[in-house]
């Protein structure tokens, strides 16, 4: 054992940078997810929309500022601003309009709604994007690459994934656990998911908690696709990819758990990058089997805690 | 005995009723005189959703295009062209039933099946049991036509063993000193069964490369990250990729960015359709396909004007340039007129049944804009392979081949009768120097 770490810990040194990178994305999509579920419990399979509109708006509006000569900073500034408007349009309409009609129902209801609205979006998306794949790098490109010595080799890693990606997820982990523990709003939100009905009688609106709820995890969605666009491709299709993984990384966690998800988030990233080193079979199932191997032994997720159904 | 007489006529009732209703359900049933139809109804199953819309939706223009051109010219044999397309997503069970529904219910007189090769796979012995001529028009497993005889079933497209084959064979002429290799390929069917081919190939035509690195990440994967990482720790000297579509741009873009193109040579078969997307991103150098010799600079196309006025159609109206499955569908569209007026002037004008069509079909010539494609008799069709080195000229803003070499599709083809795997394993050295030479820039 020691001699094979010895010979690999280079190797694991580099899959663990890029587990981390890509635990970053997982999370800011598993986090809105959660969060959704935590407080409206509605399981939302539109999710992964939100995630990939997020992803285009942001390619398609840097692109658009990049072809009108603006200075590349601004590109940073359109992915935030991109996830904004998405989150912020689309958001209210969904739980207005959709969700509002489906709170309290069975999960089997809530889950076909939700798929429906999902599809729906798809269509939307090709239809305002096409389906040829869409693409915009520049704030990749602008941050450059940094090179990691590897013994007597460097291996370039770009800055984008070293330090942008991981950024945004710690401080959007951080802002979120101290916006639900220290602000007022916060507060109300954690009181509604807690005990909605004891909630509502001490006088809050728990439909406004929904909405303003279900808009910062669409955001957050966005924010997601929007992060993600500079390094991937967007064609249709990448909303459903990213949805399972999320389910998994959310199923690990425990329904309704924050920093259960940046945890689940990690143990995936960085379980899925030591399997292309390792054992590259294994790659693609490596999510999944952290998944089962949690809810063999916690059935509740790694930080869910039991329920007591209510009759 | 009268209750036997009387079982039997009762028998002979239901065959005769089974009869007649089977061949009211399935008009377009071989053994029927055939009637000029008021419209020629074409079943044509693509990608429509998905990931793999990005070759399905082009290649479904292309055919609304060529057929309102076909219309307006009086349609094939003076009956009109109609199309009816299935959407290929949701999987190789909604194919079949689809392909089901299109000759029984809706009559068409023809079906083009498929991208995916697991759709391919399964429509093949539905056109044996239907008795409808299918025409593989873009899907490249050797499988399909290769592990059993279907006489309703013609490919018009070249298919997996040439287009990998081409390209080793290109590497092999042009930097025959690598000694390492990794493979990086979507976890499916194509990625896998691309990857025998040519490692098979490989190992006996250039004994002795160590492959470095085997990565099979998911088909659709959005993040490459890791495997740049791997391959850039690995140094190969050549990184095969049989990727397409959103995979491979985003596969490029992220090992572009990270210089894993200075390091290493790729040798991308099916880059062509992700060229336009990745314009200069797409590095010089490299080692690129087409899935077939349709490319927009073909340096001797057979009929310059037709693939000028092809490419400038489609441009017009779709403000982009046509890709290869919208080459494989021209070529589908072109095999069909040209076996129905095959078929049509052997019957002396009168209109062909199922079975006269497919057997126009068989040995078929059809000409395409770029070379002239034959059905051999095993349904598959030969067409020559182009493969060159990225560059860029004033004329394209993305990338196309130069020194191309075009590599003959018999040579490169498995024979009639053999397993591609099969045959590759028997290759020698020496097929080398019958590769022809690049043609110069």
């Amino acid at each position: 054992m020691a001699e094979w770490l010895g010979q690999n810990t280079l190797l694991l040194g580099l899959a663990l940078l890029d587990g981390l990178a890509y635990a970053a994305l997982v999370f800011m999509v598993a986090v809105g997810l959660n969060l959704v579920f935590g407080v409206l419990r509605i399981i939302n399979i539109a999710h992964g929309s939100l995630f990939a509109i997020g992803g285009y708006a942001a390619a398609s509006l840097g692109l658009f500022l990049a072809a009108h000569g603006l200075p590349g900073w601004i590109q940073y500034v359109a992915l935030v601003l991109a996830a904004a408007l998405v989150g912020g349009i689309l958001g209210p309409v969904i739980e207005r309009l959709v969700l509002r009609r489906i709170y309290g129902h069975e999960q089997v209801l809530q889950l076909l709604v939700t798929f429906a609205l999902f599809m729906i979006l798809e269509d939307v998306q090709k239809l305002v994007w096409g389906v040829q794949p869409v693409t915009n790098d520049a704030p990749l490109r602008l941050l450059g690459t940094v090179d990691v010595p590897f013994g007597e080799d460097v291996i370039p890693f770009t800055a984008y994934q070293l330090f942008v990606l991981p950024g945004v997820a710690l401080a959007t982990l951080g802002g979120l656990a101290w916006f639900l523990r220290r602000t007022l709003t916060g507060r109300i939100i954690v009181a509604v998911t807690t005990d909605r009905e004891a909630a509502t009688a001490m006088g809050i609106d728990a439909r406004r908690v929904f909405l303003l709820t279900f808009t910062f995890g669409a955001g957050l969605a966005a924010l997601g696709g929007a992060l993600a666009s500079p390094t991937t491709t967007l064609v249709p299709g990448i909303g459903a990819s990213t949805i399972v993984l999320s389910f998994a990384v959310v199923a690990t966690a425990g329904l309704g758990q924050i920093e259960g998800a940046a945890i689940s988030s990690l143990l995936i990233g960085i379980g899925r990058s030591a399997a292309v080193y390792l054992a590259p079979e294994f790659e693609v199932v490596v999510p999944y089997l952290i998944m089962v191997a949690v809810l063999l032994v916690r059935p509740q997720g790694l930080f869910g805690v039991v329920e007591t159904r209510r009759v | 005995m009268s209750s036997t007489q009387h079982a039997l006529t009762r028998r002979g009732a239901l065959a005769l009723a089974g009869a007649v209703s089977g061949s009211l359900l399935w008009p377009g049933s071989g053994r029927a005189q055939a009637q000029k139809p008021a419209e020629l109804k074409v079943g044509i199953t693509t990608f429509l959703s998905g990931t793999s819309s990005v070759f399905g939706v082009p290649a479904r223009q292309t055919a609304e295009m060529l057929f309102e051109e076909i219309n307006q010219a009086g349609g094939i044999g003076g009956v009109p062209v109609r199309a009816l397309f299935v959407d290929e997503a949701p999987g190789t069970e909604h194919v079949v039933a689809e392909y089901r529904r299109l000759v029984q219910n809706e009559g068409v007189s023809i079906i083009f099946a498929s991208i995916s090769s697991g759709s391919c796979l399964a429509c093949t012995p539905l056109s044996d049991e239907l008795r409808k001529t299918t025409l593989l028009w873009d899907c490249g497993t050797q499988r399909a036509l290769e592990e059993g005889r279907h006489p309703y079933a013609f490919r018009t497209q070249g298919y997996a063993t040439p287009e990998v084959l081409a390209p080793l064979l290109y590497l092999l002429k042009t930097k025959p000193d690598f000694r390492t290799l990794a493979v990086i390929n979507q976890d499916y069917a194509w990625g896998r069964d691309s990857w025998e081919i040519w490692k098979s190939a490989m190992d006996v035509l250039k004994p002795g490369v160590r492959v470095v690195a085997e990565l099979f990440p998911r088909l659709g994967a959005t993040d490459y990250s890791t495997e740049v990482t791997r391959l850039l720790a690995a140094r190969p000297d050549v990184i095969f990729s049989t990727h397409w579509g959103g995979d491979l741009v985003t596969l490029v873009r992220q090992a572009a960015e990270r210089r894993l193109f200075d390091r290493s040579t790729f040798v991308l078969p099916v880059a062509e359709a992700s060229m336009q997307i990745l314009g200069r991103t797409m590095p010089a150098g490299h080692i690129i396909g087409t899935r077939g010799d349709h490319w927009n600079n073909h340096p001797r196309p057979k009929d310059p004007a037709r693939l000028a006025r092809f490419v400038d159609s489609y441009r017009r109206r779709f403000n982009e340039y046509p890709i290869y499955p919208c080459h494989h569908m021209y070529q589908a569209i072109s095999a069909m007129q040209a076996a129905y007026n095959k078929a049509i002037a052997a019957k002396g004008g009168g209109w062909p049944n199922d079975q006269e069509l497919a057997a126009a079909f068989r040995g078929l010539e059809f000409p395409t804009p770029t070379s002239t494609i034959t059905l051999r008799e095993d349904g598959q069709g030969l067409e020559d392979q182009i493969v060159g080195v990225s560059t860029f000229t004033d004329r394209y803003p993305f990338a196309v081949p130069k020194d191309m070499i075009i590599f003959p599709a018999a040579m490169v083809s498995a024979p009639v009768g053999q397993k591609s795997v099969d045959w590759v394993k028997t290759l020698k050295p020496e097929l080398l120097a019958q590769v022809p030479a690049p043609i110069a820039g």
